[in-house]
């Protein structure tokens, strides 16, 4: 098992959300549930931003529950602010290596190799704002890449971008996945995201996320709270 | 941090230049003695090349300014002399128990009252007088009633601050004892602005601001000598000028005693005496060979001086300073 | 994630300097002078003359800002600029500059004296809150200006779509802000003035106008009475202290940096009428600040040809005096600004207050502690520059940390969480996150405490050693020579040191910050 949270009991003000459950080794899982009911919650206590009440995270077997963000093995893609805007997209990328940014001939070659597999080649000089909201998703990828953890977690990362554009880049991110060996968790409130992203899915509801299960069978007949979100065009 | 560290070298931490042999001996004295038009690097000059020593004139803003440093300083003073207190400050000077007595005794002063003082030694002196404008004021006062009675509009210094304005408090005093009060309750009107030191109120009477400022009888001099300007003049009072007598002293603890001897010695000097009238715009002590500069003749001669003494000058001060603050203030 | 001391050090080294130099001053008292009916009188003139300049300054500055919210026209980027100077502008060359358009013999007299009227009198409290409005006006139009621009620009575009008009615009829209932001930005003005010295002086026309800080001068000088001299020192904090408490209600008004050179596009003022307001409140404004430093520049032109070149090495010891200023700034600032913003709510607020201390303290009090701590072990006067540069800089924290607390607060919340997920610690963070994140108020926050410290007469006569002048005290050595022409000519290469220093830094902060 790859990660598993422990009887994990997390506090937020009035708001509380109970986690018990665990995720395959090199698995892509949606966490899908009515909005406020605790996705970026429990994503935030996977990367460390939010202490839990009680309970363990673990990861391979090991207790990573009192690691500072940075040292826990994976990476992070918010909702938004992924990039720094006063660095160009190479040097983004790069902290991927080291955030200090000195980095080694060889590592910058690395850094250039990362960016043209996601498609950014020859853009490397430019600063986010010189970029469309897609390639500065892709920026992001590629410092996920160069930072080789293997737990990615994803926020509502491509949020604002347009239908299409967005199906494109879960498909990056999917093959990057994929080649790469990592494990998965995307945070969406579009169904269809689930569909095309990940075989299995969290549904986070009612203070609960319950364990992972297989996507088209739960979509296809959704348990009470899901299906109250869902609504009749599910 | 080689940037700091760098920064810090040029703001003047630099060590100290590998030191000569020559003796050092370390004059306080008030900044306008040191800066490039004062007296300072003549004397300097002058000095060095007879003394073998490296002579340290160190500005320490003015007369009242110097002594608290010297009170704050205590015996660990690194002065050897200090030069630029007036008989309004010896009196508290020589209470600090600092200074030891100069023993120069045949100098054959150039002064209109009487000075003897076993510890310091006069080196300038000037009378304190209103100066104006002879092109702007026609009917200038005769005294501080007729000033007062007049309409014409004067700058003072805050004699709490500036070493003139305790020089006017005095004055006042000085003239009128009891009837003080009324004098400044009179002047009250004509007074356009108080202060902080000399340079502010001679800055405001120069751009036009009053009729009349506070200064000294030698101020016209300056205007006539260095400018070719022979519209200022001083305004001669009845009741006698207060004068303002610069002073030198040397300190007990020093470990320079006959260098320091020596400098009083230079001071009085005909080389430094006659330096003084146009630089430090004051009259010398003792009268230089060649007599006072041309264009002193030009300046007014009170016919009574007003000095009190330092001991008396002390006891006065404070009670002079209440009544001049009750009458302004009203 | 970050280290805590360099905070906590720079916190203790405000505290020393504003606190410590106060009690080394009444350890070395002799003995206690109680306060007396003038140091009664002091103080109430020292809290009448900064309720007033606070209340004044306000006033007049809300036209203004409000004007500069919502009109866009040719040169008001310089316009704000300019009118920043009389902030950093050394006392005495302002005070020139505002006799020579409001003295007896000033402009406006002259004006007066066609039409055979009596020239003005500005000398009195009349005087001195003039001069304070003069300095702090600009101040408080910042703060207001930042205010207004702080208002989204949606919510104007919605209330023109309700419909609304400039009165329903101010009530619901503009009332709420300024009731946030005035208070605050009148404490601020009313702290500045409390430790006025030299204005109080050269524009009170007499004893009446004795401020606290005069007093204390008058402790040190005429009596040497070092008891009573702290405890006027005390007094002084406790005025503050008590004035912070009053309006703790207020927020203290947030950034001073950030950028107003954009003016919000607003649907209900174009009335001609509210036009004409807007232009005669920017105009007279105008008129005031820059009227009286024309004068100081057409003065200095006439008197700059005959500075001896000693004026150069003043005024480049001016600009080592204030580039290490600045450096100071930025080495107490940040750390202690990552401090508050990392320490919890009690330490945090306590931080906060230690930053601000030094509005409260009376520099004659810092400069006078300073050498009693210092004599013991090196001399003083050799140390005049770099102990300028020190107390500038921690003078100028207060306003430093209003701009760059707010900036940070806001990097943090946006990308602290990123930086935190790529283990970004100390000098890295620093480096790579947060100094270019804040570049443009630390442009601003550096400028300001260069421009101060360059226009600086040095912490006291204590510390000063005319042989080594900075520009100022330069100044002061021309008038004391009776050269007041040169002298007008050193205020004009002072004005423009300034004034350059503080453009410099402000403009390459806003370079830094172009993403």
């Amino acid at each position: 098992m790859a990660l598993r949270l422990e009887q994990l009991h997390l506090r937020l003000g009035d708001f509380t959300l109970d986690a018990d459950f665990e995720v395959p080794a090199r698995a892509r899982v949606a966490v899908i549930g009515p909005s406020g009911a605790g996705k970026s919650t429990l994503l935030a206590a996977i990367a460390g931003f939010l202490k839990p009440e009680s309970g363990r995270i673990l990861w391979e077997g090991r207790d990573i529950t009192a690691l500072p963000p940075g040292k826990r093995p994976l990476s992070i893609l918010f909702q938004d602010n992924n990039l720094f805007p006063h660095l160009t997209a190479r040097q983004n990328a790069a902290l991927g290596i080291r955030p200090s940014l000195r980095l080694s001939d060889e590592e910058w070659a690395r850094v250039d190799t990362a960016l043209a597999r996601v498609g950014l080649a020859g853009l490397g000089d430019r600063r986010p704002a010189a970029l469309s909201g897609g390639q500065q998703g892709r920026v992001a990828l590629a410092r996920m890449l160069l930072r080789r953890r293997s737990l990615m977690l994803l926020d509502e990362p491509f949020a604002a971008l347009g239908p299409a554009l967005k199906a494109d880049m879960l498909d990056l991110v999917a093959e990057i996945v994929e080649a790469e060996g990592m494990t998965a968790l995307l945070v969406s409130h579009d169904p269809e995201d689930a569909r095309r992203f990940a075989p299995l899915t969290v549904v986070v509801a009612e203070g609960r996320a319950a364990p992972p299960a297989p996507t088209e069978a739960l979509l296809g007949n959704p348990p009470p709270a899901l299906a109250a979100y869902l609504g009749n065009g599910a | 941090m080689r940037y700091a560290i760098t920064l810090a070298t040029a703001l003047g931490l630099a060590l100290p230049v590998a030191a000569e042999e020559k003796p050092v001996l370390t004059v306080y004295t008030y900044d306008s003695f040191v800066s490039d038009w004062g007296p300072g690097p003549q004397i300097e000059k002058d000095f060095e090349a007879v003394c073998n020593c490296d002579l340290n004139l160190v500005g320490t803003g003015d007369g009242a300014a110097m002594l608290g440093r010297l009170k704050l300083e205590g015996t660990r003073t690194r002065a050897d002399v200090v030069l630029g207190l007036d008989t309004n400050l010896t009196a508290a000077a020589a209470e600090t128990g600092l200074f030891a007595k100069h023993g120069i005794e045949d100098v054959e002063l150039a002064l209109p009252v009487e000075w003897d003082d076993e510890i310091f030694l006069l080196y300038d002196w000037g009378w304190f007088a209103f100066v104006y404008d002879r092109s702007k004021v026609t009917n200038v006062p005769k005294n501080f009633r007729e000033l007062a009675a007049s309409d014409l509009k004067i700058v003072i210094q805050d004699p709490r601050s500036s070493t003139p304005g305790l020089g006017l408090l005095l004055w006042v005093q000085a003239a009128y004892g009891d009837e003080a009060r009324a004098i400044w309750e009179g002047l009250a009107d004509n007074i356009v602005t108080v202060t902080k030191g000399w340079s502010e109120a001679y800055g405001m009477f120069l751009d036009g601001e009053a009729d009349m400022v506070l200064s000294y009888t030698t101020s016209p001099a300056y205007h006539l000598i260095a400018e070719g300007d022979d519209t200022k003049a001083a305004a001669p009072f009845e009741e006698g000028h207060y004068m303002q007598i610069e002073v030198m002293g040397r300190i007990a603890s020093s470990d320079q005693p006959e260098l320091a001897q020596s400098f009083l010695r230079f001071m009085l000097s005909d080389m430094a005496q006659s330096v003084l009238p146009t630089t430090n715009w004051m009259y010398p002590a003792l009268m230089p060979e060649m007599g006072l500069p041309k264009g002193f003749e030009t300046l007014i001669t009170p016919e009574r001086s007003l000095l009190y003494p330092p001991a008396e000058a002390a006891k006065v001060r404070d009670a002079a300073l209440e009544v001049w603050r009750e009458a302004l203030s009203q | 994630m970050i280290r805590h001391w360099p905070g906590a050090l720079a916190a203790a080294l405000v505290v020393a300097l504003a606190l410590g130099t106060l009690a080394a001053v009444a350890l070395r008292a002799e003995g206690w002078t109680a306060l007396q009916s003038a140091d009664w009188a002091a103080v109430r003139f020292t809290l009448l003359q900064a309720t007033l300049s606070a209340l004044f300054s306000v006033g007049l500055a809300l036209p203004v800002a409000r004007a500069l919210a919502r009109r866009q026209f040719p040169g008001r980027r310089a316009l704000v600029t300019l009118m920043g100077a009389p902030f950093i502008l050394p006392v005495i060359v302002a005070v020139l500059g505002l006799l020579a358009v409001f003295g007896r013999n000033g402009l406006i007299s002259h004006i007066l004296g066609v039409f055979g009227l009596p020239p003005i009198h500005i000398y009195g409290l009349h005087g001195v809150v003039l001069a304070h409005v003069f300095f702090n006006l600009p101040l408080a139009t910042r703060l207001i200006l930042h205010g207004w621009l702080s208002i989204p620009g949606e919510r104007f575009r919605l209330a023109a779509s309700l419909g609304f008009g400039p009165r329903e615009t101010f009530r619901l829209l503009e009332l709420p802000m300024l009731r946030a932001v005035l208070p605050g930005a009148a404490l601020v003005i009313f702290l500045i003035c409390t430790t006025s010295f030299a204005v109080a002086l050269a524009l009170g026309g007499g004893p009446r106008a004795t401020t606290v800080e005069l007093a204390i001068y008058q402790a040190f000088r005429f009596e040497f009475d070092l008891g009573h001299a702290a405890l006027l020192g005390l007094v002084q904090v406790a005025i503050c202290a008590t004035a912070a408490a009053l309006a703790r209600g207020a927020s203290l008004p947030a950034e001073m940096g950030g950028g107003l050179d954009r003016a919000v596009q607003r649907w209900d003022a174009g009335a001609t009428q509210l036009k004409l307001i807007d232009a005669i409140a920017t105009c007279l404004a105008a008129a005031f600040l820059l009227t009286p430093l024309g004068a100081v520049v057409a003065d200095g032109l006439a008197g700059i040809t005959r500075l001896p070149g000693a004026v150069l090495w003043a005024a480049g010891r001016s600009l080592a005096v204030a580039l290490a200023a600045a450096a100071l700034t930025l080495a107490l600032a940040l750390p202690l600004a990552v401090f508050i913003h990392n320490a919890g709510r009690a330490g945090s607020a306590l931080a906060e207050t230690v930053a601000y201390l030094p509005v409260a303290t009376s520099p004659l009090v810092i400069g006078v502690g300073l050498f009693i701590v210092i004599f013991p072990f090196a001399d003083p006067v050799s140390l005049a520059l770099p102990v300028t540069a020190l107390v500038n800089a921690v003078m100028s924290l207060p306003f430093v940390m209003r701009a760059i607390l707010p900036a940070l607060t806001e990097a943090e919340a946006a990308y602290g969480r990123l930086a935190d997920s790529l283990g970004m610690k100390g000098l890295t963070r620093l480096r790579i996150f947060l100094l270019p994140r804040l570049a443009r108020p630390l442009g601003f926050a550096t400028g300001l405490a260069a421009a101060l410290s360059a226009g600086d007469l040095g912490v006291v006569a204590l510390f000063v050693d005319p042989a080594e002048a900075t520009l100022p005290l330069y100044l002061y050595q021309l008038m004391a020579s009776y050269r007041m022409e040169e002298a007008a000519g050193a205020a004009l290469v002072l004005l423009a040191l300034s004034l350059g220093l503080f453009v410099a830094f402000d403009r390459g902060g806003r370079l830094g910050a172009q993403a």
